[in-house]
This record gives structure tokens, sequence and C-alpha cells, in this order.
């Protein structure tokens, strides 16, 4: 139907060999291998092999593969870019974008490794992670880069250092930078996706900045735990009330397809085309967050 | 017409046909009275003897003979090692050990197996030194597995024939009246020891705490006991039980819980009333907790739970979701606690538990029980006692016990342990057969039996990841690959029964 689910994002550290290989089984919709900040220097080029022998071998089961790369102002950034492109994730997340051009020169690299490897231009996707107030300033020139781009993410430590602040529960110091995120991937016509909540144990709080970001039109989050991924998941899941309203759209739209007519309404409302969309969406929402529509009026599998 | 001693005239035909003896004097024929009645000045009638080694010369302990123990100190007992350090000094060889479980403590036993102290070993379970010892052919006569069931059953029988059971108790009195929820070793139910304290020839109690008369609720009871000893400690109290079981962290575990809870939910088996018995394992335990979801949002109440009881349990029966609690073993302080609080947690002992030739055990009215897995087979077959390097290092437990007795068996493990797959072709050891194992739940994918067509078709109206066993097999394979096979000798070093005494399988001496 649409475009892909992107709800949670899960962390694994490109330097550790079990956490890749079990990565696929909390099904979090993308997998994200870090190269950058979760491997120490020294161990940069061992995360980068280990990441790429796994892309090459392991069944990731369909769920979308991710790799953050380090910056081109680093030493390990080009080769990180040759290496992931011939090991083909599905996209390469680039980390603290400031700019247009950053996004232009990673894209530049891929373009070229794509052509050695003989792959049609284009097939990496990339996704970029503003980390800055700058690049929250940039965000809608960044959004708008390159046909590469799914998506731009907010990272917040860094940026909250650079406001002369720090994170708090509510959130109050990201707020603009949060609204200005999605609001330009919104402009662009992609996804946006929130930062990490690094608080593991605290599951109320985790939970309470889901429902915000939710609100605030994200498509999903970085999550740093397997343990994080069910919540998110409950959370962006449709109510039961979204649920039977959508179903009563879609039967709504097909009975009157059947039929030939032309205006529908369900409950006495009008239906008009973002709403049949919002309707499609709440379906495939449903079904990804596996609520099972009930039948014989059984519905405990979640 | 002779007369007896008190110079009443019995009749010599009375005695013949009811084929009684004279009365002979009121101390006669009656050891265990107080002899001087009436000296104010003598102590109390008791039973405590001063030293082990009296008491075990008193107990008629000679070479040849079987002695038993229980493992409720788990891996804080101090009985065991006691014990055995005295009978070896004392030059007392050749005994046969029929212990309810050894642990990573009793590597001490090693010595005593090498003097001649011991040997043969009966016991569920065996891990540690002492296990690996075994596995490298320390003894020449097999230990012999049996799981908790099986145990209860072939003393009852007589299989095994336990001459002196030296059972280490966290309280009694003088005269012998023992629980275990009370004292600073205390253990919880003491359901491994009441069966030996009924069966053996004679009953030694060690304890760490005498306390007033009579010790009631009691768990041992005066009637069985012969001996008692003080000691300094019977066990690690740290190391007897940890606080309250708390649930892992583990997102693995985690996972796996929560597909064995679904599967729980969707079987068909979870409806109000229902039984469970979950293991304290990490996966294991968490099904718990999910399960509790699921019973609170569709108002489904347990009637009753068994077996190893542990504090999340204990919290499920205070808060009314679990009606009763039937337990052989406590796991945690908070069990412990509970069984001496909670009118309707009560104590049940091995046989009760699941002895399959009583007139009917505990494991046979379960309808769900969650098991654990060091390797399964693509039969179902169910290995918990060797580890992938073909060593001893397990328990049989009341694995297949439960498995047969249960109405659903449901079996957890992650596909990938380490670096070895768990779903294989051929396991190692079979502890349970895969005729009793009902669904395996990995974290990559849940099996159902083929055997269980109705639990298969249950749950495939549900969004569960449900494959062939064959297929998991293939997964965990292109992962992990496959092993070498370890290179066995030809000598056996366990024999493994089944519940019912038969022989299900033999462990081999590993090529060192």
């Amino acid at each position: 139907m649409s475009e892909r689910l992107r709800r949670t994002m899960l962390y694994v550290p490109g330097n550790n060999a079990g956490m890749i290989r079990d990565a696929a089984i909390y099904h979090s919709d993308s997998i994200m291998f870090d190269l950058e900040d979760s491997v120490a220097y020294r161990q940069k080029d061992a995360a980068r092999m280990l990441v790429y022998k796994n892309l090459k071998t392991l069944d990731f089961e369909g769920i979308e593969t991710v790799v953050r790369i380090n910056g081109l102002d680093t030493p390990y950034g080009k080769d990180d870019i040759k290496a992931m492109v011939k090991a083909h994730p599905d996209i390469i997340r680039l980390p603290k974008t400031e700019t247009a051009q950053d996004i232009m020169d990673v894209e530049e690299l891929i373009a070229q490794e794509e052509e050695k490897q003989h792959l049609p231009l284009g097939t990496i996707k990339m996704m970029a992670a503003i980390e800055s107030p700058l690049g929250i300033i940039n965000a809608y020139s960044i959004a708008t880069a390159s046909d590469r781009l799914i998506g731009i993410a907010i990272g917040a430590e860094d940026y909250v250092t650079a406001m002369k602040t720090k994170r708090s529960p509510g959130g109050v110091e990201i707020l603009y930078a949060r609204s200005a995120v999605v609001t330009a991937a919104r402009a662009a016509g992609i996804g946006a996706f929130d930062t990490v909540y690094s608080d593991l144990n605290n599951e109320e709080g985790f939970a309470e900045e889901v429902r915000l970001i939710k609100q605030l039109g994200f498509d999903g989050k970085s999550v740093i735990s397997p343990r994080q991924i069910g919540p998110v998941h409950e959370i962006f899941a449709p109510t039961d009330k979204e649920l039977s309203f959508a179903q009563k759209v879609i039967e709504a739209i097909d009975e009157a397809k059947s039929k030939g007519s032309g205006v529908i309404a369900v409950n006495g409302k009008m239906i008009d085309k973002p709403i049949v969309e919002r309707a499609e969406r709440i379906l495939e929402l449903a079904e990804a967050s596996g609520i099972i529509i009930p039948s014989e009026g059984e519905n405990y599998a979640e | 017409m002779p007369n007896n001693i008190i110079n009443h005239e019995i009749p010599d035909v009375i005695l013949k046909q009811y084929g009684r003896d004279h009365f002979s004097g009121a101390y006669t024929n009656t050891p265990h009275v107080r002899v001087d009645k009436g000296n104010r000045s003598l102590p109390r009638l008791s039973k405590i003897i001063d030293t082990l080694e009296q008491v075990i010369l008193k107990s008629g302990l000679k070479d040849g003979m079987t002695i038993s123990f229980h493992h409720h100190f788990r891996g804080g007992d101090k009985v065991v090692n006691m014990v055995m350090e005295v009978i070896s000094h004392m030059g007392i060889r050749n005994l046969t050990v029929a212990a309810s479980s050894l642990t990573t403590v009793h590597a001490p036993m090693i010595k005593h197996i090498k003097d001649g102290t011991v040997s043969q070993i009966y016991t569920s379970g065996i891990r540690g030194e002492l296990a690996e010892a075994i596995s490298n052919g320390l003894m020449d006569n097999p230990i012999i597995i049996h799981s908790h069931g099986g145990r209860a059953r072939a003393i009852e029988t007589g299989q095994i024939k336990i001459d002196v059971a030296f059972m280490g108790v966290p309280s009694c009195d003088v005269y012998g009246n023992a629980n275990g929820y009370t004292g600073t070793s205390a253990c919880g139910s003491l359901g491994y020891a009441k069966v030996d304290a009924l069966y053996a020839k004679k009953v030694v109690l060690i304890t760490d705490f005498i306390t007033e008369y009579p010790n009631t609720p009691f768990s041992i009871h005066q009637d069985q006991v012969d001996y008692i000893v003080q000691v300094d400690q019977v066990g690690d109290p740290a190391k007897i039980s940890t606080g309250a079981t708390r649930y892992t962290t583990n997102p693995r575990d985690i996972l796996i819980g929560s597909l064995a809870a679904q599967v729980i939910a969707c079987s068909g088996y979870f409806e109000d009333g229902f039984s469970l018995q979950t293991g304290s394992g990490g996966a294991s335990l968490i099904t718990t907790k999910f399960l509790r979801e699921y019973m609170e949002k569709q108002n489904v109440h347990a009637s009753w739970a068994l077996g190893g009881i542990n504090a999340q349990l204990v919290k499920m029966h205070e808060d009314g979701l679990i009606k009763r609690l039937l337990d052989v073993q406590s796991f945690d302080s908070e069990a412990i606690r509970s069984i001496g609080a909670n009118r309707y947690h009560s104590e049940i002992d091995a046989s009760y538990y699941a002895n399959p030739l009583n007139k009917g055990c505990a494991v046979n009215k379960l309808n769900v029980v969650v098991l654990s897995a060091l390797e399964i087979d693509t039969n179902f077959n169910v290995n918990v006692l060797t580890g992938s390097d073909g060593i001893l290092r397990g328990a049989s437990g009341g694995h297949s016990d439960t498995a047969i007795g249960s109405g659903l068996s449901i079996v957890v493990a992650p596909l990938i342990r380490g670096r070895s797959a768990s779903v294989v072709n051929d396991i190692q050891t079979i502890i349970t057969p895969g005729s009793t194992v009902d669904v395996l739940v990995t974290d990559r994918g849940i099996a159902v039996n083929p055997r269980r067509k109705d639990i298969a078709e249950d749950l495939s109206r549900y969004k569960l990841p449900i494959v062939p066993i064959q297929v998991l097999k293939e997964k965990a394979q292109k992962i992990a690959g496959i092993p070498e096979p370890i290179n066995f000798e030809k000598k056996v070093v366990a024999v493994v029964e089944y519940r019912d005494g038969t022989v299900l399988d033999v462990v081999r001496q590993v090529k060192a």
C-alpha cells in the first residue's frame, strides 16, 4: 500500500556480535547498526568488518537495515560508505548533519560506490540525523537535499548541549527542534524520527515521551533496547475506536465502489480523501501491531 | 493358668488365639518412653545427640548402606558436606548417596568418592566440579539420574531403601517436629525431605535452631524422627534463597516469555479455574508476568499453581489471581514467608507432587506448565541434563513429571544459546520424551508438536509466529552451523531413569 512503517529503529552497537545476531528477533520496524558513537576509535575497523559480514550473511527477516556511519569529517566516514554500499543495507544514516551540502557529499560517495558495485543508482537510501542548532535552522534544506532521503531524525543530546541547556522530563527544551524537524519532514514529504530515551528503567517516562512525539506527528523513534519496542508499538497502535471507524470507512468505500455511487458518509460524516488515507493508515498500523480484528468474540491475542 | 507380671490371670488360649504375649512391664517394649517417670529433675525427653559422630554411630550406619539428603538449602547447603566429612573420617565405606539433588557446593564429594566412602549416587541433578569429575569417569558405578516424581516412586516402592536419612531442617524441637519456614536458615517447603522422613529406617535431623515444643505447624513429624543434632549452621541463608525473585531484564527472555504467555492465552487451556506451573528460569518466570496481564484483562483466575513457588506466584495468590499454591520447593524469601503465613499456600511432598505410581499426584491435574530446555530435537525430545560439551550440568527435576502430567506442556528456549543451536537433529541426552511435549517457544518462532493438532488449530486463529520445528532447526543451523560431534568413551557415567523407573538414556564419559 503506502509508505513503510518506521515506528521503531533499534540501535545496535556495531561492535557487538551477539546483539547483531539477535537484532532481528524483536521485530522493530528498522534495525540501525551503529558505527559511530557506540564504537570506540580503536574498534572502528573491527566494527565496520563485523557489520559488513553480518549484513552479508544474516537473514534479518525483512526488517529494514540501517547503518549509522561516521561523519565525513572523521577518518572513518569514507571507508564506512565504501564498505556499507558493498554490504548493501537498505539505508545509510548520516550523523550530525548541519547543511544540505553534508547530504550531497555523502550522496556523491554512495553514488560512486554504487557504480563500482554495479548497483542501480539510488539503490541505497539515506537518512539524516540533525543534532545541532544550525542543523535545525537548515532542516528543510537538509530534508530536500537528496531524493535518497527517506527521513530526518532529531538527535537531542548534542543539541541541548549546544543550546546551553539539558534534557528535562517534559522535553520543553527540544520542543522547537522537534517541531522544526517534523514540519520540515512533512514539507519535504519524508519521514520524521524522534531521538532516543536513555533512561531504560523509567518505563512511564518513556511512554509519556512516546505519546508526546506521536501527537507531534513523528513517524517513530529510535530505541536503545528491545525492551522499548513493545511500548512504542503499543502507543502507535490505533485504538479500538479508531480501528472500527477505519473499518467502516473502508467498507463504505468498497460498497460505494461496487454500487458506483459517489458521495459517501459514515456515521453521518462525509468521507473525503484525507479520511480514507487515514483509515488505510490505521488498518496498516493495526496489522503491524498484531492487533487481530476480533472474530467469534475472541480477541485476547493482544 | 499363668499370671502376668501384675498377677492377673490370662488364659493361654486367649494369648494363642490373638497371637499375643503377656504384659511384662510398662517400659519393656516401648523404647521411646520416659523411663524415670515422676523424676522432675530429669531433662525433658529429648532426641538430641551431642555430635554428628555419635549420631552416626547410634544410627547403625555401616559399610554398603544407603544414606539420603535433600536439596532445599540449594546452593547454601552445608549439611551434605558436613555429614560426609564425618562419615568419611569414621572410615565407613562403600555408601550409596541418595540425594534429591546435588549442586555446585557439593564438590567435596569428589574426595569421598576417591577414598571409597561413596560408591554410588542417586540424584536428580548434578553440577559444577563434581559433575565434571563424574563426566570424566570418576566413578566406577554410573550415577542414577531420576526425576522428582521418579525418586518418590523409587523410595515408596523400595527400589531405593534408605538406611539413614540426614535431613537438614531450619527449625525443630527436642522431639523432632521440624519445619522449613522458621529459623535463620529458613528454606520454606521441605517437600523432598518429607518422603525420606516417612520411609528411611533411621531419620536424623540436623538443625541450627532448636525451638520450643511443639514446633507447630510441622512438616517432619516427631513420630518419624530418631535423632537430632544441633550444629552451628545448616546453610548459608544468602545462598539458600535470594530476596524476592525478580523478573529478568534480558530482552530475549522477555520476548520468549511474552510469546509463551500468548500461547497459553490462545491455547484453549486459558479459562477460569485453570492451573499452572512455571519454572524460575528467566523466560519461564517472566511468562507469569505476561500471563498475569492476560488474566487481569480477561478476568480469568487460576485455581492453583504448583511446584517451585516464587515471589511472583505468591503475589498473584495474595492478589486473588491464584486461589491456592501447592509448594514442593520454595524458591525465594517471599515464598518462604508466604508458606508460613498463607492458609492456602500448602506444603506438599515429592510423592504428592509427582510420583507416577501413587494413587494420584498433583502433576496429573495440571493444565499448563512452562519448562526450559538445553536442547530439543525435531521430535520434541528434551535435554536438560548435559551441555553442548557432553558434560553433566543440569537436573531432571520435575521436567518429565510435569510434561506428561499437564494438558499443555510448553518448552521455552532461545534458538541459539551462546554459539550453539538449541533445536537440533539429535540431542545429547533425553530427559523428557517428545511424546509428552506439546509446544516449543523460541525467540525465533514457535513450533507445535504435530501430535497436538488441537493446539495447532487453536493457535492458528491468532497472529503467532508458528512454524514446523524443522524450520526452527534449519534457522538455527544456518546461524550457528553444525558442530563437530563430541567424542565420548564407551564408559557410561550416568543412567537416566524415566519417572516410571525404566532406563531412558545413558550419559557416557567425555574423551579427555
